[in-house]
């Protein structure tokens, strides 16, 4: 596989079209920036996980400039399962591709991570680790964020609140329904001085969780 | 060219008159005002001014079109409507199938219905069929919580966003002895006095003042609706020669689907009040979602329809 081919690339930048188009015609899926620009800097943007449609979403909304510095950070198992994910992932969204079972894996994930930031990226991450199946708004936090706002304190960490997607497209249906679905950008969060991982991660959940409509439209 | 064409695009050229005109005097304002300065209402206008423009090409591409462009054309609206209400209705996972089925299936066939010509059927497709085989769909997953609520919201925004706006299609499908193939200007009709109604209701409404009709809900008084409804059944008289009603009953068509809007526009804001929300979406810049506009259409389209049909017909 030649990852260099021009005509390998153009498809892929082809699939990112549709994709994009796709997600726009099925939930009319808009950004609000409310605590930052859209602007070229360097962002780990981290959300809420509740459907494999999540990293799509927020990938879409960022405006093209900012797509292309941006890179998903996604689970290895599930992006190389086949030919196409593979192409998918790795070419289209650019994915930093991490392993999530211990026994399995031969490099430390939060070093590939480190590695992308350092060469530039802006991320996307969605810290819970595991989608959220349950009734709780946000699972607790893996320490991944804290390590990252650690090693590059000078990068922004953004939290950006997905809305509806698992009404959208819940685990175990097929058809996606085509509701709205905003996903909204919060005001960029550093870690303090002297603060700890578990007071930090902490307040980074709230920063997110403050983001999230109230449910007018009742059982999500 | 037939009539039919030529006097659609005599319409569509007198609105792009005015839209000219309000354009111009948006670029009029700004100038005045100087270039450096960004005066927020005279952008928000302009905003809108835009977003009309967008409005006011579709449709008269998809009329001059014929019968296909204007049913692809509402077919989507239908869509980008039932998508904002039934973002804020009550659901669960277990409706999932149910409101996949309102989507993909009852409203591509409420459209085709139409197509094919056959009012028998879907004039009941929606408040029988539909009504009766949805709830059978979300019960077979077992969630009786809010079931009741969960179906008949469901079932509403069908109702309003699928059945009443198709009825603005449907308008073509009506044979008016003497009218031939003109019964697609009918839309342009009903679409430009409701709107107009709407536009020239607030104007007058935000100068009368007055007691209000719903107070609480909307802003709306009753001087600024008599204002509205008189202006419309005025916009109505100047425009019958596109219709087969006559000067006298343009205007009691324009004056009933305007009061008839009006009166949805107001059913409107209490559902967006029940609901939190100040627009149904941001589809539409300046001017919020697909369902802000078309509101009050959707509620005159089947009155106007049926008057039509009855009358006329």
């Amino acid at each position: 596989m030649d990852k260099t081919n021009p005509l390998r690339r153009a498809l892929a930048r082809l699939v990112g079209h549709a994709i994009t188009l796709f997600a726009r015609f099925i939930t009319a899926v808009r950004a609000d920036w409310r605590g930052i620009e859209p602007v070229r800097r360097q962002r780990v943007y981290f959300a809420n996980h509740t459907s494999n449609g999540d990293m799509p979403m927020i990938w879409s909304v960022l405006p093209p400039a900012l797509r292309r510095d941006t890179r998903p950070v996604a689970a290895a198992d599930y992006w190389l399962r086949n030919r196409l994910r593979a192409f998918v992932g790795a070419e289209v969204f650019r994915a930093v591709l991490i392993d999530r079972r211990p026994e399995a894996r031969s490099e430390d994930p939060m070093a590939k991570i480190i590695a992308a930031l350092d060469e530039g990226a802006s991320l996307i991450i969605f810290p819970e680790g595991n989608r959220n199946m349950g009734t709780n708004p946000l699972l607790p936090f893996k320490a991944g964020l804290y390590n990252i706002g650690r090693a590059h304190p000078r990068v922004d960490l953004v939290p950006a609140w997905i809305a509806n997607l698992n009404t959208i497209m819940p685990k175990g249906e097929v058809i996606p329904l085509p509701l709205i679905c905003t996903v909204t950008f919060g005001a960029p969060l550093h870690i303090g001085e002297g603060e700890d991982k578990d007071a930090f991660l902490a307040r980074a959940a709230a920063a997110l969780l403050a983001l999230a409509p109230r449910q007018s439209g009742g059982a999500a | 060219m037939t009539a039919t064409t030529l006097d659609m695009l005599l319409l569509a050229l007198g609105v792009f008159g005015v839209m000219v005109g309000l354009t111009a005097l948006g670029e009029a304002l700004r100038a005045r005002l100087g270039t450096h300065e960004n005066h927020p209402v005279i952008e928000t206008y302009m905003t809108r001014v835009r977003s009309w423009w967008a409005m006011v090409i579709l449709l008269s591409l998809a009329l001059l079109s014929g019968r296909t462009g204007v049913l692809i054309l509402f077919g989507f609206v239908s869509f980008a409507a039932l998508r904002e209400f039934l973002t804020l209705t009550a659901k669960s996972q277990a409706d999932h199938i149910a409101l996949a089925t309102a989507f993909f299936m009852i409203l591509p066939a409420q459209y085709i219905l139409i197509g094919m010509d056959w009012p028998g059927l879907f004039s009941i497709l929606i408040p029988v069929y539909a009504f009766l085989l949805l709830p059978i769909v979300s019960v077979l997953r077992g969630d009786a919580n809010r079931f009741l609520i969960r179906v008949a919201e469901t079932q509403w925004g069908l109702m309003i966003c699928v059945y009443c706006a198709s009825h603005l299609p449907a308008l073509m499908t009506l044979d008016i002895v003497g009218y031939g193939d003109r019964a697609v200007l009918l839309i342009a009709f009903l679409v430009l006095v409701v709107q107009l109604g709407d536009l020239l209701e607030y104007y007058f409404g935000r100068r009368l003042g007055g007691r209000r009709v719903a107070p609480g809900i909307s802003p709306k008084t009753w001087a600024g609706m008599a204002a509205g409804i008189a202006s419309a059944a005025l916009i109505g008289g100047l425009l019958h020669w596109v219709t087969p009603f006559g000067p006298l009953g343009a205007m009691a068509m324009a004056a009933v689907a305007t009061t008839t809007g009006l009166f949805g526009n107001i059913v409107f804001a209490a559902i967006r009040r029940d609901k939190g929300v100040k627009d149904w979406s941001h589809l539409i810049p300046g001017q919020g979602g697909i369902m802000d506009q078309l509101d009050s259409v959707a509620f005159a389209a089947p009155v106007f329809y049926h008057l039509t049909r009855l009358i006329w017909g």
